[in-house]
């Protein structure tokens, strides 16, 4: 099972995403941003970082960039695609995912290890998690807040496709205690935490992050 | 030459920490005026000529598309001399 993993200028845990992937069993590849050849993988993960520095908005440009394009076109037809942090801010910049990440409640960038509700396990990042598991995640962002109109909280709300939700504390004003979302399908799934920050105990808080990466193996297998 | 400006500013009912953080720092300062503080984005766009209204049509798509996001901004787009 090929799993890309995109390299943005400014990208951060690329390689720890590559790593992710190879824990789980599956091949991991490598993409980069200028080129739009998406090296026949079956899913993508756009990892978290600063892309072209976050300049303007986080996410505004990368947007722009020709791997997007390629991603973009693909996801709207069901490609699976996992946004983590910075990955994230590309989806919603991407109209990919609705809402927006804004600056974080209070301004500091937050880094911690962050308890959180798993919500939402018809995704094929989430497939191999039980609804309500708890888990611990590290969060490490400045700008996570997720917002949207009340319009879009409801949507997002009615047709349960909030994917994780922050426990215990909210860190950074997310509204309704947001720290992941996916789209209509379920395809195309961004999460604030960094699953794979947390697949070793050796380096991680926990092993909580791992599911995600053997959870799209086995969703492409059974497709 | 002409110089196009524009705005970018945060939706009303979308949280604002930075104009929020100068609100706070305003008083400890000796500055009582302010109620609230709000923080935006100013583009000085550089073009050759006199804008045509072809060119501020770009330059309004370029403002929906790149300067600002929609979800949570919105934009104000006028021609200096």
């Amino acid at each position: 099972m090929r799993i890309g993993v995109v390299t943005f200028p400014g990208s951060l845990d690329d390689s720890s995403a590559l790593r992710a992937i190879r824990l789980a069993g599956g091949t991991p590849v490598p993409l980069f941003h200028a080129s739009d050849d998406l090296k026949e993988v079956e899913a993508v993960v756009l990892p978290g970082g600063f892309s072209y520095g976050d300049y303007l908005r986080c996410g505004a440009i990368s947007r722009f960039s020709p791997i997007m394009s390629s991603i973009i076109v693909a996801a709207e037809h069901g490609f699976p695609v996992l946004g983590i942090c910075n990955g994230f801010q590309i989806l919603c910049e991407s109209h990919l995912l609705p809402g927006a990440l804004t600056r974080n409640q209070g301004l500091h960038f937050v880094c911690t290890d962050q308890p959180l509700i798993v919500e939402n396990t018809s995704t094929p990042w989430t497939s191999g998690y039980t609804k309500g598991d708890r888990l611990v995640i590290p969060i490490k962002n400045g700008e996570g807040s997720f917002q949207a109109s009340a319009e879009t909280l409801n949507q997002l709300e009615s047709e349960g496709r909030v994917v994780l939700r922050y426990a215990e504390t909210n860190p950074n004003g997310s509204k309704n205690d947001i720290a992941g979302i996916s789209n209509a399908r379920g395809n195309v799934v961004g999460v604030m935490p960094h699953p794979e920050q947390a697949i070793e105990s050796l380096t991680g808080p926990s092993v909580d992050g791992l599911a995600f990466f053997t959870s799209i193996l086995q969703s492409l297998v059974g497709r | 030459m002409a110089t196009i400006v524009v705005e970018v500013m945060l939706k009303a009912e979308i949280l604002d920490p930075q104009g929020q953080a100068v609100a706070a720092a305003l008083p400890r300062l000796g500055f009582t005026f302010a109620k609230a503080v709000r923080q935006g984005k100013r583009f000085e766009i550089e073009v050759a000529g006199t804008p045509t209204p072809e060119m501020l049509a770009d330059i309004e798509k370029a403002a929906q598309t790149l300067l600002s996001n929609p979800v949570i901004e919105t934009y104000l787009v006028r021609v200096e001399a």
